[in-house]
């Protein structure tokens, strides 16, 4: 077996943007890793703080509006990179080279005035020597790889003339021209219906063995999750609060949060009509974070820590077993209690 | 595409038979009598049957109507015998006070208010989106603040005091404009430089007004496009700031400024009545506001308002031509 | 058997379709709702799902005359209300009630709380027993809203408890049946389980009738008794909700089953997925005949040609298929 090689380290990466009404501490203190041919998805909440880090790595974020503190290494074939304190100028032509994008709403992520084959060629262009026909034969080849009909005909129109899932196929096809090392995919189909959202995943997962490449997939959706992830980083109020394999996750979760979460949404595969088991009240303010454990005004459990310890210090993310980590400070006795009461409520 | 030309080119028609109309119909029902008008106070009716014929005022509206159009496509003649007066395709009419061809008036003014608009289009097109660029890119730096200044000042000003004030402290107390040849028309093709004196100040009084405006509109378009989903896209792609901007947010952003500056510059080549007032440029605008305030000079009045309109309506399908052009959305509709 | 609280036959709402500009004329029509039968009783709830573009808000919509039917009966207690002009359904508004999807969009941003669930009864022109402001502050607290918090503006609460707001609001005037247009597709998880959980008690202490309108069949399968599957306007499949997720007939409904990710990574990794072909057809120029037919697996030329009826093919279990599911 092969020693695990991280592709991208992101490592104490804190993202915070002053307003008017106080600083925004977006993400805070984020550390993981994901390597090529992995899949890490990253669940949360809006306002957890999900999108907030990716944009960072991607070096997206207007460095004049945000404050961006910490780590992040893209480990190139050159030598590793990091993104948050490397020239801008570096960052950007590491953008859809070594990293790519794609967004949550497919409708309004391509430019409505250009054709698609212009916007293809546009960013094989940047990173390629050759003729803007060598451009259209590349962007009707990956026209094709991505499942769009008719690609040497299509190549021509414009945005408005695709559908919903045949727009996330073109963004997926200019994420890859260049054949990027990491792909970062923001909710790529949370705008989709159904049917054409496993569309989409398949493809995703098709393309990440075809390139090779590490994956990070944001979502909402603890379904899609639980379909692609290798491992899954569960964030809340700006910070990962859980982090293990996918079964770590869903067989074994290990924070308050992630099990009230797991309890907490209906599956269309289990026909049982009893209530659901509902995480009270609602997440922190990012501008006034609690002190301790910002999960503690809705944690049913932060009674049973001794010392009162969740209202006064912020809980580290500890290991509690091979790759999984939870930042929570109920002893493991009391943990395993806390699992089987919200399963049982069921 | 062909198809929508066709439909638009035709509605455009309509709209200018209807407009003509109306106007004309206007006209007829004003409680004024243009016969009576043709002479002075002495008059007797016998005279002014005489020139009602002549002038085709005695048969009903719709008939006159009728001529009207007749005389825009054939050319018209009025009065007969050594009477005769002829003017010549397309005519507009004949104006009494003035002893001319109303057609004779336009062509003399028109070119005045055409270099007039031209100058102050170039002028605050320039000056508008550039500012409003330059604002959206500095935003909230002091860039923006001085144009912030510069809209405020230019939207608040009326052009009748910025005007009088350009005129009498920079125009003639630094002589930079020649007082003796205001109200002449000078035409650019015999001596240049004389027709840009007369003109520069006057370009920027209306410059002023019209650059305020597309400065706000450029500013708050490119700050808004920047913003949209496909800029983050484009950023995501790794491409350059200046492309990003000078590709992806200007085009978008822009597009809608086209409509605006289209219909904003048919909108002047009716005449700019109070610039050229001030600036005693002969323009369409003066020729109206004369017929209008001093000769009540029906027929100049009809013609001046159906050329305007006309510029208006025939701006708008070149406006939305232009715009199909640019927003591939709009295309297959 | 007594007669249900709502009863709708052959509703269908079509919209004109026209050129625009000078000389626009009628294109043809959009079959937004193209034929929905239902019964429904009090306490009851009724899923009504399918993909964007199926008719099922329209039909949410058409059913409380939001919209004006263009063919078929809404039969509310025994009178039909589809004919009713707008002054004559005032009376049955109290009684039927619509929550929105956008808790943001549907409340009035310059109306505090306390008069936007004290709307409803000014409309109506009803005085509650104590007071329109003890009955707002009892309905807030019933919601789990703060009745302090009467006189705050809909932009102080977050997305959770503006639904509330408008939870409240909807059942102010304790009406019979409410529709629910993807009242929790919105809002995050976490919260999404806090609003069904409030709209499951509330239908059991008021005994409403619930006609659920969602994408997520997850949602639907767990607040529904009885579920209406729709696409390009048609139902394609009706079933008490056991039958319908346990045994799917139509191919449509089984492929939209088994497209919906499960959290559970070992039942998703394996999990055997109907992957449909391209994407929904618009719905103003749907295909011949089965309007399914352009992804359908099995579709045969008869489906191309003729229009499956809906049929019944079990105790309360319809659907409109030529070559149904064992």
């Amino acid at each position: 077996m092969t020693t695990y090689k991280p592709f991208l380290e992101v490592k104490n990466l804190n993202v915070a943007f002053p307003t008017e009404d106080g600083l925004v501490k977006a993400s805070s203190d984020i550390s993981f890793t994901v390597a090529r041919g992995e899949t890490l998805a990253v669940v949360g909440e809006s306002g957890s703080g999900k999108s907030v880090t990716s944009l960072a790595v991607m070096g997206l974020h207007n460095r004049k509006s945000a404050q961006i503190s910490g780590q992040a290494f893209l480990n190139l074939d050159s030598g590793p990179v990091d993104v948050i304190s490397a020239d801008e100028e570096i960052v950007r032509k590491l953008r859809g080279k070594a990293m790519s994008m794609i967004f949550q709403d497919p409708m309004s992520a391509l430019h409505p005035y250009y054709s698609i084959g212009n916007q293809l060629i546009e960013a094989w262009e940047l990173y390629n020597e050759g003729s803007k026909e060598d451009g259209k034969k590349r962007a009707i080849e990956m026209l094709d790889l991505v499942g769009i009909p008719a690609a040497s005909k299509r190549v021509d129109e414009y945005p408005h003339q695709f559908s919903g899932g045949m727009r996330q196929r073109v963004m997926i096809a200019m994420a890859l021209i260049n054949n990027p090392s990491l792909l970062i995919a923001d909710e790529p189909t949370t705008a989709l219906d159904v049917t054409v959202q496993s569309q989409i995943l398949q493809l995703i997962r098709d393309m990440q063995k075809e390139f090779n490449m590490a994956l990070i997939l944001i979502t909402h959706d603890l379904g899609v999750v639980a379909e692609v992830a290798d491992r899954v980083n569960v964030m809340y109020a700006g910070k990962i609060v859980e982090s293990g394999s996918a079964d770590d996750i869903y067989y074994r979760p290990d924070h308050p949060y992630a099990i009230g979460l797991l309890n907490s949404i209906p599956r269309v595969d289990k026909l049982e009509s009893q209530r659901l088991v509902a995480i009270p009240g609602q997440p922190p303010s990012l501008i006034h974070l609690p002190q301790g454990c910002s999960f503690r005004a809705r944690c049913e459990f932060a009674d049973r820590v001794p010392g009162n310890l969740c209202a006064t210090t912020t809980p580290t993310l500890d290991q509690k077993g091979d790759g999984h980590f939870s930042r929570c400070h109920l002893p493991e006795s009391e943990l395993v209690k806390a699992r089987v009461e919200i399963g049982g409520r069921k | 595409m062909l198809k929508y030309l066709a439909r638009r080119v035709s509605a455009t028609v309509v709209v200018l038979v209807l407009v003509s109309m109306s106007v004309f119909g206007i006209f007829a029902v004003l409680p004024m009598d243009p016969a009576a008008l043709t002479c002075g106070k002495a008059c007797y009716p016998a005279v002014v049957e005489a020139n009602r014929h002549r002038l085709g005022l005695d048969v009903s509206v719709p008939v006159q109507y009728g001529r009207f159009v007749k005389g825009l496509v054939a050319g018209r003649t009025y009065g007969e015998g050594a009477a005769t007066i002829e003017c010549p395709a397309p005519a507009f009419g004949y104006s009494f006070n003035r002893h001319e061809c109303v057609t004779t008036l336009i062509a003399d003014a028109f070119p005045v208010t055409l270099s007039l608009a031209i100058g102050a289009f170039i002028l605050w097109i320039t000056v508008g989106v550039g500012l409003g660029i330059l604002a959206a890119r500095k935003k909230n730096q002091w860039q923006d603040r001085v144009a912030t200044a510069f809209v405020l000042v230019g939207t608040s000003l009326p052009s009748f005091i910025s005007g009088i004030l350009i005129l009498l402290f920079v125009g003639l107390k630094f002589n930079l404009i020649d007082p003796l040849s205001l109200g002449r028309w000078i035409s650019p093709l015999e001596d240049p430089v004389g027709w840009f004196r007369n003109f520069f100040l006057a370009w920027i009084v209306l410059a002023l007004l019209y650059a305020a405006t597309y400065t706000r509109f450029t500013r708050s378009n490119v700050i808004e496009t920047s913003t949209e989903d496909y800029i983050r896209t484009a950023r995501a792609k790794g491409l350059s700031e200046k492309v990003i901007l000078q590709k992806h947010t200007l085009r978008a952003a822009l597009a809608p400024i086209t409509t605006m500056a289209g219909l904003d510059f048919a909108g002047l080549l009716g005449g700019a009545i109070i610039t050229e007032q001030i600036f005693s440029l002969p323009g369409l605008g003066r020729l109206s506001i004369k017929a209008v305030l001093i000769d009540y000079d029906l027929p100049t009045i009809l013609a001046t308002t159906i050329l305007a309109a006309t510029f208006v309506v025939v701006a708008n399908l070149l406006v939305d031509i232009a715009y199909a052009y640019l927003d591939p959305r709009v295309r297959v509709a | 058997m007594t007669q249900p609280l709502l009863k709708l036959e052959g509703l269908k709402k079509h919209f004109p379709t026209s050129t625009g500009g000078v000389f626009s004329k009628v294109k043809g029509t959009v079959k937004a709702v193209d034929g929905i039968d239902l019964e429904i009783n009090a306490g009851q709830t009724i899923g009504l799902v399918g993909e964007s573009g199926c008719g099922k808000t329209t039909a949410g919509r058409t059913i409380l005359k939001l919209y004006e039917p263009t063919e078929g009966k809404i039969i509310f207690e025994g009178e039909d209300l589809a004919p009713l002009s707008a002054k004559k359904m005032k009376p049955y508004r109290s009684q039927m009630q619509m929550i929105f999807q956008d808790p943001f969009a549907s409340l009035n941003p310059r109306h505090t709380v306390g008069s936007l669930i004290a709307a409803p009864f000014q409309i109506q022109g009803i005085t509650p027993e104590g007071g329109i402001v003890e009955e707002v502050q009892r309905l807030m607290k019933r919601v789990g809203l703060n009745p302090e918090h009467i006189n705050r503006y809909p932009h102080e609460f977050s997305g959770g408890q503006r639904q509330r707001i408008g939870v409240a609001r909807a059942i102010a005037l304790k009406p019979k049946l409410i529709v629910a247009d993807e009242p929790v597709s919105a809002l995050d998880v976490s919260i999404q389980a806090q609003v069904v959980n409030l709209l499951e008690d509330l239908q059991d202490e008021f005994n409403m009738a619930y006609i659920f309108v969602a994408h997520d069949l997850s949602v639907v399968q767990h607040i529904s008794d009885r579920v209406i599957v729709m696409y390009l306007g048609k139902v394609m499949e009706e079933a008490d909700k056991v039958d319908l997720f346990s045994h799917p007939r139509h191919p449509y409904t089984k492929a939209l089953l088994s497209a919906v990710p499960v959290p559970d990574p070992k039942i998703g990794r394996t999990r055997e997925r109907i992957i449909l072909k391209g994407d929904l057809p618009s719905p103003v120029n749907p295909p011949s005949g089965c309007v399914f037919n352009t992804r359908c697996w099995k579709a045969q030329d008869r489906c191309r040609t003729e229009v499956p009826q809906l049929m019944q093919i079990g105790t309360n279990h319809r659907i409109a298929c030529h070559f149904p599911e064992d």
